[in-house]
């Protein structure tokens, strides 16, 4: 029962951060442009910050 | 990968055929004011298809000092600008940046970007906190069927709810909005029943939690949620990106016209900015902005979008222009003698507004279905209630009984069963350039049983074809090869085309009188080559063919005749479609000779020529009147009421901006031939969407017996439904297989391939 108190908190966090995570992609536009973010790593000089 | 998306290839043919000339005004129209001076531009760049491309075309524009920020986006072929206005910087050094990188650009018109994105965004963050609710939740409800003692079990199901209820309240909003809605107006949909289970599951489970209940269903609404919205964002996903690429057709045409002052100056001035009475200038090429008289020039016009006519027009001082015509020879100078909204386009539009027929009582397949099962289901609970009340006097236990019954019989698969079977049969027509609008689009089209063509524009290419000489000399088509050379005229281009193995030699003396044709000096003779007055002949008449004369000083040696050529692909579609559909009919607004010849050549029996668009309206209803399903196929400004009119259509990419805007389905690439295809998908769609409902109703057959005997326990309402849901979907992706299409091509026409793989 004591692992479960602390084990269920700690999932229940990690979920919510990879919620939080996957939130904040989405609002910082990583989305936009898929096609493109593939094609973009093959270029040394290509800004990795998507535009706001 | 997508690096050739269909819409834009068909922007690759309009950029072609139309001479692009974007100017700083239209840029600015096109773009939207940010704040502090900063304007932000969106602009198709269809031909970008990879790193290098994209990086080209982004250093030309940070090569600008104003450009804040111009980044390429490749999954929509756009490239977004940002930059600071000022005096000295003109907004076409955005357009050449683009173009020195080696691209052309096309114009988009201005559009809401907030707007646009919202509801998709929505969706995606519902997904989002659903999917981690309904796999949080699912972890503690395993535990519990596993067997978790009562205190672990009770703890778990707090821990459950304090999931469950944010994520309902969040992720839920999108179908309880659109339930009130349906109810408000009292009417039923889908989402009604959807809403109460997901509610009820909700507030049952509370109860149970809270009375240290065994059962609760925390993870049946939210797991419902989840798969409901998984169909619903896919749904959004498909249409936004057909959307997108029908935006990307834009026009090229600047939605303005060059106003022309009294004292020899020009401006450009907005469509909403042209008066009565104003003085335009339409150069060689341009469409005629608004309704007006010629006042000064002469040449001749195209009139295929706006009419159907296939022959130019010729024009002189005081002819009447129609809207939406292109100005072939000559700049001519018109007088506007009606404002833009009441042109010719602009009462098209009207119709188009007024036509809204047969479709408008469509009632999606889907909305009907749930119109006889939510009253059902809900009836049926009622019954379990009262019927386990009456019973054994036990109502708490009644009540459990009668929400497990609307848990169950939620139409999780049932509201599955028709989005997901569109999505994927959208996607297969997306892969062969067929953008549809949306789903209803796709059930109406099943029901086809008629098709009405436009001719000009849409059987065939809206541009002349030199069909052979009728009588002369071998010398006198050399030499009227020779004179085509010199003209920019549709004629001259088609003969020059034909022959290209013709010697070039020296002209002197070259005049082109618009409109009538070119003269040219050679070895002391003089050759004329043009119509039948200008060459001195008497027309040969009537009979589907145009003609172009040539003449030696005055005296006449040879005739030309060219058709409006078919397109290519048309003859074959013809073969095939008359094998699915009994009905073609042909509608067309160009004369009565060019419109029997094509009829000739393709078959058909059932052609009307000469029509306006109200006569074509006309036409269509009373085919609808007749009980027949009509698809309409065309292009033109003047089968836009028709296309709005009729149950579904259908128009080229081509198609001028009313009506493919007024379709529901636009042929990328200009490909007709793949109409039989959509033909047949929207039949197997059809039927996969009947399949699943059959299934769903299949699973509820079972389910229910069980809910209203009182056994529907969490576990097993988990099981139903996840695994109905899933069948549905396996059963949506079979319209991916090309299995039965195959049966289908090879029984249509044995020996020629049918719908050729891309």
């Amino acid at each position: 029962m004591t692992a479960l108190l602390i084990i269920i908190p700690v999932v229940l966090l990690v979920g919510l951060m990879a919620l939080g995570a996957f939130m904040w992609s989405l609002r910082a536009g990583q989305y936009e442009d898929m096609d493109g973010a593939a094609q973009r790593i093959l270029d040394d000089s290509a800004d990795e910050h998507p535009p706001t | 990968m997508s690096c050739c998306a269909p819409g834009i290839e068909a922007a690759n043919e309009l950029a072609d055929k139309g001479q692009a000339k974007i100017d700083n005004e239209s840029l600015i129209a096109a773009s939207i004011d940010l704040n502090a001076g900063r304007r932000q531009l969106e602009l198709a760049v269809p031909d970008v298809h990879c790193a290098a491309c994209m990086l080209s075309i982004e250093r030309e524009l940070g090569k600008l000092e104003p450009v804040e920020l111009g980044r390429v986006n490749l999954s929509t072929k756009r490239v977004k600008v940002i930059w600071q206005t000022r005096s000295d910087f003109e907004p076409t050094e955005l357009v050449n940046a683009v173009n020195r990188a080696g691209y052309r650009s096309l114009l988009l018109e201005a559009e809401d970007e907030t707007a646009k994105d919202k509801t998709f965004a929505q969706l995606v963050r519902a997904l989002a906190v659903a999917g981690f609710a309904a796999m949080n939740i699912m972890l503690f409800s395993i535990s519990i069927w596993a067997g978790a003692d009562a205190s672990t079990r009770d703890l778990f199901h707090w821990i459950s709810a304090l999931i469950a209820i944010p994520a309902v309240a969040f992720a839920g909003q999108h179908f309880f909005r659109s339930a009130f809605a349906a109810i408000k107006v009292g009417r039923l949909n889908m989402d009604v029943p959807i809403s109460l289970a997901v509610i009820l599951a909700l507030g049952l489970s509370i109860f149970e939690t809270a009375n240290s209940g065994e059962y609760a269903y925390f993870d049946a609404s939210v797991t419902l949620l989840f798969f409901l919205l998984i169909g619903r964002t896919l749904d959004h996903l498909m249409r936004e990106r057909a959307r997108s690429a029908v935006r990307n057709l834009a026009s090229l045409a600047p939605r303005g016209a060059i106003q022309y002052l009294a004292d020899g100056s020009r401006y450009f001035i907005k469509l909403n900015q042209i008066e009565v009475g104003m003085q335009l200038d339409v150069a060689a090429g341009d469409r005629i902005p608004v309704d007006g008289i010629v006042a000064h020039g002469n040449g001749e016009i195209d009139l295929s979008l706006v009419t159907g006519e296939s022959a130019p027009e010729p024009i002189e001082k005081g002819s009447l222009l129609l809207a939406g015509a292109t100005n072939l020879s000559g700049s001519i100078t018109m007088i506007v003698s009606k404002p833009a909204h009441e042109s010719f386009l602009a009462r098209m539009v009207e119709m188009m507004e007024a036509a809204e027929g047969a479709r408008a009582g469509y009632k999606r397949i889907a909305d009907r279905a749930a119109e006889i099962y939510a009253p059902a289901v809900h009836l049926l609970a009622l019954a379990t209630f009262l019927g386990w009340g009456l019973y054994n006097g036990d109502w708490h236990q009644a009540l459990v009984t009668a929400i497990a019954v609307l848990i169950i019989t939620c139409p999780c698969a049932l509201a599955l069963a028709v989005p997901i079977a569109h999505v994927v049969a959208a996607g297969r027509l997306f892969e062969r350039g067929v953008m549809m609008r949306d789903g209803a689009a796709l059930e109406r089209l099943a029901e086809i049983d008629h098709v009405a063509f436009d001719k000009t524009g849409t059987l065939t290419e809206g541009k002349p074809r030199f069909v052979g000489m009728i009588d002369g000399q071998g010398a006198a088509l050399e030499k009227a090869v020779q004179l085509s050379r010199l003209s920019n005229h549709p004629f001259s281009k088609a003969l020059a085309d034909a022959h290209k193995d013709v010697a070039p030699i020296r002209f002197e003396q070259v005049t082109e009188v618009a409109g009538q044709g070119v003269e040219a000096n050679s070895g002391g003779d003089v050759w004329r080559l043009g119509r039948a007055i200008f060459c001195a002949v008497k027309d040969a008449g009537e009979d589907g063919l145009s003609r172009v004369y040539l003449s030696k000083n005055g005296q006449h040696v040879g005739s030309f005749e060219f058709e409006d050529q078919l397109r290519p692909e048309v003859p074959a579609l013809m073969q095939r479609l008359k094998l699915i559909i009994k009905g073609i009919s042909l509608l067309s607004g160009d004369r009565k000779a060019p419109v029997q010849l094509v009829a000739k050549q393709l078959g058909l029996h059932d052609v009307y020529w000469g029509l306006t668009p109200e006569e074509k309206l006309a036409q269509l209803t009373a085919l609808e009147a007749a009980q027949h399903r009509v698809l309409m196929v065309g292009d033109g400004i003047n089968d836009a009421p028709s296309l709005k009119a009729a149950y579904v259509s259908m128009a080229p990419s081509s198609a001028a901006d009313v009506g493919r805007n007024a379709a529901d389905f636009v042929l990328g690439r200009n490909k007709l031939d793949q109409i039989p295809f959509a033909l047949l998908l929207a039949r197997r769609a059809a039927n996969v969407v009947r399949q699943n409902f059959g299934l769903a109703i299949a699973y509820n057959m079972v389910a229910i017996p069980l809910a209203i005997m009182g056994f529907a326990t969490p576990l097993v309402a988990a099981i139903a439904m996840s695994s109905s849901s899933v069948l549905v979907t396996l059963n949506a992706l079979r319209l991916r297989l090309d299995k039965k299409e195959r049966n289908v091509a090879a029984e249509l026409s044995p020996e020629q391939e049918v719908m050729p793989a891309q």
